[in-house]
């Protein structure tokens, strides 16, 4: 059976973006996807804008930190460090949410895609948000150009850099960190290198840091000048020229062009193809776009054994569902709430690895919480679930869960009264533009055609169950009900 | 066969429930039935690490009292387990089963290059690995891939909680989150999931699909499982009131059942004390304390707790040195508490840490925790432990 062009181009929004957008849905069986995936790129040309929701205050400080430091480091109170944390903390959780906003709205969804693939391959926690801020711009400037440029600028980025301590990497005092991570998770892979190759490699970074601001900052008497041996040469390399002999490694394409082949095509890697493909990356420089054009515009990309495939990540599944129902969060923490009990927290990652993804998604807790995040937001269900504290992001505190349930709280027994409390989600759904575009379907193939734009897996619920689940008075409502139950099932889980 | 009317009820049930489920899921029918001394593991996390020094207190080091001129216990103020060492004011439950021989404390535990960033040092302690490796199954999780290579029982190994930690992640099985038995996946979609299930017929492929619809036939079959089990015989000792004491109870009645379960895991915190560490740790363990008493209690008198081992960690222990705010900054090594009424080992297990001898102001470490995870693998549960941890570890006394 051929595929349409519909399910091709939906295939290709899943992977290349973050699924189809409800203003999209007419294009889908309009173009071919070669003309889709053109736009696609078209429309991720432009240079992203700089995320910025560092306040006024944080700002104001953030400026200040050169002038203080000059005049001998101008010492914090207790409370003005506490507020300072606080404020880096507020800040994240601010660049997540309209992060993700982004990747719900933005038409660069290409770019975004692949900032998203980036930013778990260069996984960092780091607390201050101005260098957070900086290392996603790297990442998103760089999301489809070449990775040479994306690895320097990623490995001189203040972020990065202090997160695997290399501000301890010393003259004679080595930290390796640092250079083995660049080794084994952002270039060649495990096995590709030695423990002498990461020594020889961690001296050439010594002295690299950053300044307070988050500025490179090389410092030349911590530096280790003296001639080292990396993957069998010898010189008196400095960091520049280590990345340059990790880069001139086929493996490092080798090791690139697979991961991404997980993360765009299939968890189950074609051999054949992930070396041809890490062949042409390595020919062409290491140039991204390229790269991508090879797979998004090769005719197995579209093969039935690729589609449906994978199981959506929670950033993925969370921006999926809101580009497909347009609707306001009346509490944006919700999105924080959910994106943590799934897993998934945007600079959070569980470690430098980055989120290991596939089959790890799922276990019981998050499957069975998934299925329900669209009664959720349909307010049939209530989130009574309460995630795990992150001791990093707390710093000690009670989280807002602790504190709702805590009744000497009286925020919280104001919220109580209120009826709130345990209704951290509440959303209102703009369904206009989602009913709209099956105007012009007739009642019998309603729900086949719901199904289709939903589901990218062959859907195993029988559709009578579908139907007797769904409310039956009247067109809208049977639309707005079918999907919400349709987005309830294991097939949604996949894209 | 004998069966208890009770029993026999529930067993009954069972087998009509089975007619609903996929065949994979079958296998739990003949596999109820848990001989009395079944033993169990629970552990108990503190998470956000808890200050080590100020549990398990050195009352006779003057290291100690220099180093926390306001945070120091002092010796009159503590619990005295011996000259030399006393306990936290708030755990007087832990100072009787000290005096009964049922407390076994291991000081100085911790791991090679110790990391004190909270998420990484819960990482390496989740999932057992180097500092240097990032695994991404946990301890646990690989128990139960050798322990049940073939057969699909997420029930033994139970989390009280909304979310599945690391520890818990096998490749292949993967243990199951229960807050409250009582509501497991309690949604007004639960109709609709359970007919869903219904109507599907069994793959075994490999297709995503059919790992997610396992796993959703698993998660409904285990809730109905757990539930049936928690209602058997439910404890009607008293429990504290807290988040703690309900899950110890919901811990304890599930043991008295005939459940398959043989690891359970609950966590407690945070100790993350940088702030009027007081305060906060004394609240924590009088949580701690009437929880685990009422829990050791009830299964003494039931007869279960030669078959009951508990233990409790921490990602990390705090520094030496209190800070400007009265409270400690992260550490290094830390000391376990190892509750049962089957220990060999009693009392000290091993000598308080030296302050004398510090690692730039943090503890070294002198105990492995692997170690300790092989013993308890090994000597408790009859596993695999080097397979389990993939290196063999020395195996220690208190079992």
């Amino acid at each position: 059976m051929s595929l349409t062009n519909q399910t091709k181009n939906q295939h290709l929004m899943w992977r290349a973006g973050f699924g189809p957008a409800v203003e999209q849905l007419a294009d889908l069986s309009t173009y071919s996807p070669k003309q889709f995936y053109k736009a696609l790129v078209k429309s991720s040309d432009k240079k992203p804008e700089y995320l910025n929701v560092a306040d006024d205050y944080l700002q104001g400080l953030y400026m200040g930190i050169e002038e203080a430091g000059r005049q001998e480091k101008k010492e914090l109170t207790v409370d003005e460090k506490k507020m300072v944390q606080q404020k880096n903390r507020e800040g994240v959780r601010n660049l997540n949410i309209f992060w993700l906003q982004v990747m719900v709205n933005s038409s660069a969804q290409l770019r975004e895609k692949m900032a998203f693939f980036w930013h778990g391959h260069f996984a960092c926690r780091n607390l201050n948000v101005f260098f957070q801020q900086s290392l996603l711009d790297v990442i998103r400037r760089n999301a489809l150009g070449n990775f040479r440029t994306l690895l320097k600028e990623v490995s001189t980025n203040a972020a990065m850099l202090n997160f695997l301590n290399n501000q301890q990497n010393r003259k004679d005092h080595p930290n390796e960190n640092f250079a083995r991570e660049v080794m084994e998770l952002f270039t060649l892979g495990r096995g590709n290198y030695s423990e002498n190759d990461v020594k020889e490699a961690a001296r050439a970074f010594t002295g690299w840091g950053s300044t307070l601001k988050g500025d490179f900052q090389f410092r030349r008497f911590q530096h280790d000048d003296g001639s080292k041996t990396v993957l069998g040469k010898t010189g008196n390399f400095d960091g520049d020229e280590v990345l340059d002999i990790l880069l001139q490694k086929k493996e490092t394409a080798q090791f690139i062009t697979k991961k991404l082949y997980k993360f765009l095509v299939n968890e189950q890697v074609d051999d054949a193809k992930a070396e041809w493909l890490a062949e042409r990356f390595y020919k062409n420089e290491y140039d991204i776009a390229k790269l991508l054009e090879d797979i998004f515009t090769s005719e197995w990309f579209y093969a039935e054994k690729n589609i449906g495939a994978k199981i959506k990540s929670p950033v993925e599944l969370l921006a999926g569902i809101q580009r497909m129902l347009p609707m306001k969060f009346e509490k944006e923490e919700a999105l924080l709430l959910l994106q943590r009990s799934l897993g998934q927290l945007l600079f959070y990652p569980p470690n430098v690895a980055g989120w290991p993804g596939g089959k790890n998604w799922i276990d019981s807790s998050t499957l069975m919480l998934r299925m329900r995040i669209p009664q959720m937001l349909g307010e049939k269900d209530e989130f009574n679930i309460k995630p795990k504290d992150d001791d990093d992001q707390m710093m000690g505190r009670p989280s807002t869960v602790q504190r709702m349930n805590n009744n000497d709280d009286p925020k919280a027994t104001a919220m109580k009264a209120l009826g709130r409390l345990n209704k951290p989600i509440q959303v209102n759904i703009d369904w206009s533009l989602y009913t709209k575009n099956y105007e012009a379907i007739e009642r019998e193939s309603l729900l086949g055609n719901i199904t289709g734009l939903l589901l990218q897996a062959k859907s195993q619920v029988n559709p009578d169950l579908i139907k007797q689940f769904s409310d039956q008075t009247g067109r809208d409502n049977f639309i707005k009900t079918a999907t919400l139950q349709i987005m309830s099932t294991p097939e949604y889980q996949l894209c | 066969m004998y069966f208890k009317r009770k029993e026999f009820i529930q067993i009954g049930s069972l087998a009509t429930a089975s007619l609903l489920l996929p065949k994979f899921l079958k296998a739990f029918e003949g596999q109820t039935m848990v001989p009395m001394g079944n033993k169990v593991v629970v552990i108990l996390q503190l998470s956000g690490g808890n200050d080590g020094l100020n549990t398990v207190i050195p009352v006779r080091n003057d290291l100690y009292y220099k180093a926390r001129p306001r945070l120091g216990i002092s010796k009159d103020k503590s619990l005295l387990l011996t000259d030399e060492v006393g306990l936290n004011p708030s755990l007087t439950g832990f100072k009787e089963l000290f005096d009964d021989g049922s407390l076994g404390i291991i000081n100085s535990v911790g791991y090679p290059n110790p990391d004190r960033s909270h998420f990484r040092s819960m990482d390496i302690w989740h999932t057992a690995s180097q500092s240097t490796a990032y695994l991404t199954n946990g301890w646990v999780g690989r128990y139960l891939d050798a322990q049940c290579n073939g057969c699909d029982k997420p029930t033994q190994a139970i989390e009280i909680d909304d979310i599945l930690s690391l520890a818990m992640k096998g490749d292949h099985i993967k243990g199951i989150a229960v807050k409250d038995p009582q509501r497991l996946y309690g949604t007004a979609n639960e109709k609709f999931f359970k007919e869903v299930m219904k109507n599907h017929t069994d793959q075994k492929g490999e297709h995503p699909a059919d790992y997610l619809y396992k796993t959703m036939a698993e998660t409904l079959s285990s809730a109905d499982y757990i539930f049936r089990q928690s209602k058997m015989h439910p404890t009607k000792a008293a429990y504290p009131k807290t988040d703690l004491g309900n899950s110890m109870k919901t811990i304890a009645s599930l043991i008295f059942s005939e459940i398959n379960t043989k690891v359970y895991y609950v966590s407690l915190g945070s100790f993350d004390t940088h702030i009027n560490q007081e305060a906060q740790q004394q609240r924590l363990f009088t949580e701690m304390n009437d929880a685990v008493k009422a829990f050791v209690k009830d299964l003494k008198e039931n007869n279960r707790f030669e078959d009951v081992l508990l233990f409790t960690f921490s990602e990390f222990g705090r520094r030496v040195q209190q800070n400007a705010s009265n409270g400690t900054d992260h550490g290094t090594a830390n000391n376990m508490f190892l509750i049962s009424g089957g220990l060999k080992q009693k009392g000290m297990i091993n000598a308080l840490p030296d302050l004398g001898d510090l690692d730039e102001g943090d503890l070294k470490y002198k105990v492995d925790f692997k170690n300790v995870y092989a013993t308890v693998l090994n000597k408790w549960l009859k596993a695999n432990d080097k397979e389990i941890l993939s290196k063999q570890y020395e195996y220690m006394n208190f079992i």
